[in-house]
């Protein structure tokens, strides 16, 4: 069995594991890695050097824009015909391999379950791939009628001067139906994060504000950076339904594009996952006047502090009241559970290494079983997702963040909504944060490791520095880890459980935590005879 | 209804695939490159495919799958990805430190042009790659050939990098496998030891994606086929490929450059094949076959005569690849089953000429595709068109198992919601039995399942 650190005296100074960690690279590559690491101190303003290049060689976890673009913004939806432009491996790794569930009524359309693909071949390579990509557009309205379809251009397009958007243009008026092209080849950024933006400006430019309609509900809102990993958004769902809010959309878990057509229509537009969809929450503001907030559904305060939040601001006191109900009487069940997993989970250490948002939010999850966050990091997030939105104006905008367009957003006269403005400025006076991201570091503990796109040799270093008890990221580093001895809750994939927002979602992952946190399993990976001195001579089988 | 679009109505297509029976070159690459021990496969394009690959792989066997990235962004796309690619070789032997670092292109690298063989050589000269360490590069091109066709062409890199012509001859036979499992590599080794015949098998990914729990990470497990072994291989008396598809490559390589003459077989599935791949063994090695493998045979036999009645007759739908499925086709029409429906996305005359010649005349109405637009969406069609009694293919074929209430065995790449795939072996004797038990299982839960109380029956 693994010694563990004491930690009665807060966190160890991680100093001297940061030169270890650097005496292995070349130094160049030391003095960059070393601006992504931060030892951390809630109480200064550090820097974190995040969004950068991963360097070559590297066993990364990042993936591609495309990755980011058609796999996680794009994927969830289910009306829409996700039609990739390229060799066939593209569209074929990211064929329901994120998991996103949905539910789909009588008769509805759902082509999450499909893959499609252009297949481009060498001579599509050669003389071009536009013809093909006609043809393949046109066979898929042929043979589904769909209501959309999204073309996602892999890195050959680029590259051969494929123009999905001027083919998107000619199929949307030969066919009459909406279609759509995103130039989000994978060498686009630096990691998926381009592939949201460019998933961002795609579907604000294309699908958000096609339709009109009257008001549904009294309280109209979006949820903005979900994506129903494990039946995530269905429990939200079931939350805002209950207190009386009107969810219009969600971006883009169990979503449709005909949702999405109306989401302007929301008089509050609440932010998930800030990485992956501030860029439509912003570009909405700007265009139509919504205002948003920053929330978490994950863990059962932030839940609770999520739910008051978007209540407060339509002031209304039977929504108040309702939501205090709702709180009042999931708590109960969620104390009930966090009390009984409490022993198995208590004082034991995690860290994570996920997404833009996840090994944020899950620190909170943990809090509430008293685990403590030793390290963390994300994989494709900027430096305001660690240090707050107050640092996005000191960015320095590199050529690689450059090369992702920012939509220029104009107000529109008819539909900009004045009454939301003036409600802001109301509520700012009375204290009420919007646009709110105040990042990662702030909440960390002092002297906890940050580190920005960690990969596989820091990952065994600091294993080995800290032991932790569970660790968690993605399917590439599950086994890497689990070999250590360490038991890897995926955060990706949820390990093919969850769903872990919302109040039911805090039980089933205390629930899950004592599990991985309290099983006996790993003090069985010695064999009995490894501790037992050794038998010398044989008398008996041999030949 | 999970493929709810889905209908019987079949309408041809052209330019749009539907729900691949293939993936891209890479990946076989990487697949191929982790069986060669203190090997770290490397890609060469922008990090998305490395990351899809090694998570692909991962799903699969549910193990570590290392493997290094060029991270191309769009400066390199433009400027050509030399620079990254010597970066990363530096960098891989100082932190990573391998033997071998072999090298993939993809769609990306081999759209703008660049040179594998030329960078590699320019990173042994400016000193990129230490003394006694080694790089093989393999040009794998995403939009041509299949996943097949990267391993085919990794494993053909090694044996053109490594193995040696001397003039002793060793007494030992090559074996090239085909794509399968880290089990099969294992049942590979273990019936050429019965055989009594030296052999080096190329690649071999037992105990490298089926490795212990110890507690302990093991950067380069201890499987592999190793350096010394490759040399050997042109200096050995013949050479067994086994899969035509995945390994003639190699095989012509090895003959072009050593001289080792080679014979090709079918993977070595059911009864047929791998009887033929026994009598291969015994004729170049002069040796007899053992009891123990006629046992083994026997066995196998036994239990399709058996188990005769439920196969007889049973239509079946397959998809996978051609190596696979040339000889699980002839599995299954030697036990009186029918294998209606075959599909393959990866392209290529082999499938065409041995499925032609096998079903033309003893099962004329099966209809079979490979290469563009022969996906599973097809596979799917057809069944709609008229049903079928059991369904063998890679996890993707669950959904259509279930939509139509179909018994399904999985088998192929990927397998990732399931265990078991890399732990026993398909190939061989004892391989065919498995294939039998598993398809016997199928079809049995699900008439035990769905069969009237009535005619639920005790014994089978």
């Amino acid at each position: 069995m693994v010694k563990k650190k004491d930690l009665s005296k807060g966190l160890p100074d991680p100093s001297a594991l940061m030169d270890e960690i650097m005496a292995k690279y070349p130094t160049k590559i030391a003095k960059k890695r070393m601006k992504s690491f931060v030892a951390n101190d809630p109480s200064e303003d550090q820097e974190i050097q995040a969004n950068v290049r991963t360097i070559p060689g590297i066993i990364t976890q990042r993936g591609c824009t495309y990755a980011g673009c058609k796999g996680v913004v794009l994927g969830p939806t289910r009306d829409i015909i996700n039609l990739v432009h390229g060799p066939i491996g593209c569209s074929f790794y990211a064929w329901l391999t994120r998991r996103n569930q949905t539910e789909v009524p009588d008769g509805g359309d759902n082509y999450i379950t499909y893959c499609f693909s252009t297949d481009m071949q060498d001579e599509n390579i050669v003389f071009g791939g536009e013809a093909k990509l006609k043809d393949a557009v046109r066979e898929a309205y042929e043979i589904f009628k769909p209501k959309a379809i999204g073309i996602f251009s892999t890195c050959p397009v680029g590259l051969i001067g494929d123009d999905v958007h001027a083919v998107s243009r000619e199929m949307k008026a030969e066919l009459g139906i909406n279609i759509f092209g995103f130039s989000c080849e994978g060498y686009r950024g630096v990691s998926q994060s381009a592939g949201h933006h460019i998933a961002n400006n795609g579907v604000f430019k294309n699908v958000v504000g096609n339709v009109d309609r009257p008001r549904a509900g009294k309280f109209q809102v979006n949820l903005l950076g979900e994506y129903n990993i494990g039946g995530d958004a269905f429990e939200l769902e079931r939350l805002f339904e209950e207190a009386g809010m009107t969810l219009l959309s969600t971006f883009s878990g169990n979503s449709t594009i005909e949702a999405m057509e109306y989401s302007h229509t929301a008089d509050l537009n609440m932010v998930m996952c800030h990485r992956s969809i501030n860029y439509i929450a912003e570009m909405m503001e700007e265009k139509y006047g919504i205002p948003w907030i920053k929330v978490s559904f994950i863990g059962a305060e932030g839940t609770a502090k999520s739910l008051r939040k978007a209540a407060e601001f339509f002031e209304d006191a039977t929504l108040t009241a309702k939501v205090e109900e709702i709180i009042a009487r999931e708590m109960k069940k969620v104390e009930a559970v966090r009390t009984k997993v409490l022993p198995k989970t208590e004082g034991k250490l995690a860290m994570m290494f996920v997404g833009g948002s996840r090994a944020h939010h899950y620190q909170d999850l943990f809090k509430e079983l008293n685990v403590t966050t030793v390290s963390a990091g994300y994989e494709f997030a900027h430096r305001d997702d660690y240090e707050g939105r107050k640092v996005i104006p000191d960015i320095k905008i590199d050529a690689d963040t450059r090369n992702i367009e920012d939509l220029v957003v104009e107000k529109d006269d008819k539909l900009f909504r004045e009454d939301l403005v003036a409600k802001k400025a109301a509520m700012l006076n009375k204290g009420y944060a919007f646009s709110d991201y105040e990042g990662m570091m702030p909440e960390m503990s002092k002297n906890s490791l940050v580190i920005d796109d960690v990969n596989h040799w820091e990952t065994e270093k600091i294993i080995e520095f800290y032991k932790p008890d569970v660790f968690c990221a993605g399917i590439k580093e599950k086994y890497v880890v689990q070999k250590h001895g360490v038991p890897l809750k995926q955060l990706h994939s949820y390990d093919y459980g969850g769903p872990y927002a919302g109040f039911e979602g805090a039980i089933n992952f205390y629930v899950e935590m004592e599990r991985m946190l309290g099983t006996n399993i790993w003090k069985m990976v010695d064999a009995p005879w490894k501790s037992e001195p050794e038998i010398v001579g044989s008398f008996a089988f041999n030949d | 209804m999970l493929l709810r679009h889905t209908t019987d109505k079949i309408i041809e297509r052209k330019a749009l695939t539907v729900n691949p029976a293939k993936t891209c070159q890479p990946v076989g690459a990487m697949y191929a490159a982790l069986g060669v021990h203190g090997c770290l496969p490397h890609s060469h394009g922008s990090q998305g495919c490395c990351s899809y690959h090694r998570s692909a792989l991962t799903r699969h066997y549910k193990e570590p799958v290392m493997a290094a990235t060029s991270s191309f962004t769009e400066g390199s796309s433009v400027f050509g990805g030399q620079a990254n690619l010597l970066q990363g070789l530096d960098n891989i032997y100082k932190i990573y430190e391998p033997d071998i670092v072999a090298v993939h292109s993809t769609c990306l690298s081999e759209t703008i042009g660049d040179d594998l063989g030329q960078i590699a050589a320019k990173a042994r000269t400016d000193g990129q790659v230490p003394e006694g360490k080694h790089v093989v590069v393999a040009s794998t091109p995403s939009y041509v050939g299949s996943h097949v066709t990267g391993y085919a062409n990794m494993v053909e890199a090694f044996v053109k990098y490594f193995a040696n012509k001397t003039d002793r001859l060793i007494k030992q036979v090559n074996v090239i496998s085909g794509w399968v499992e880290p089990a099969d590599m294992r049942e590979l080794k273990r019936i050429m030891g019965l055989m009594k015949i030296k052999s080096v098998l190329l690649p071999d990914t037992s105990d490298v994606l089926d490795t212990p729990m110890t507690g302990k990470f093991e950067m380069y497990p201890k499987g592999g086929t190793t350096i010394p072994e490759m040399v050997s291989m042109g200096d050995s008396l013949h050479t067994i490929a086994l899969g035509e598809e995945c390994t003639t490559l190699a095989a012509k390589a090895l003959d072009n450059k050593c001289k080792v003459a080679y014979t090709s077989e079918d993977l070595p599935i059911g009864l047929k094949a791998t009887d033929r791949f026994i009598n291969t063994l015994s004729k170049i090695g002069g040796v007899s076959v053992p009891d123990s493998i006629t046992d083994e045979r026997g066995r196998l036999v036994d239990t399709i005569t058996d188990m005769h009645q439920y196969f007889y007759g049973k239509r079946v739908a397959l998809f996978g690849d051609p190596d696979q499925l040339i000889p699980l086709t002839e599995f299954l029409l030697d036990m009186d089953m029918k294998p209606v429906y075959i599909v393959s996305g990866t392209p290529g005359k082999v499938f065409e000429k041995k499925m032609s010649a096998m079903l033309a005349e003893r099962l004329p109405e099966a209809k079979f595709k490979n290469g563009p637009n022969a996906d599973m969406f097809l596979l799917h069609q057809w069944i709609k068109q008229e049903g079928v009694d059991l369904i063998i293919g890679n996890t993707y074929g669950k959904y259509i198992a279930r939509d139509e209430k179909i018994p399904f065995v999985r088998y192929g790449f990927p397998i990732i919601d399931r265990v078991g795939h890399s732990y026993f072996t398909s190939l061989g004797y004892v391989g065919g039995l498995r294939l039998v038990e598993k398809m016997l299982s199928a079809m049995m839960d699900h008439q035990d399942a769905t069969c009237s109380e009535v005619k639920f029956e005790l014994v089978m």
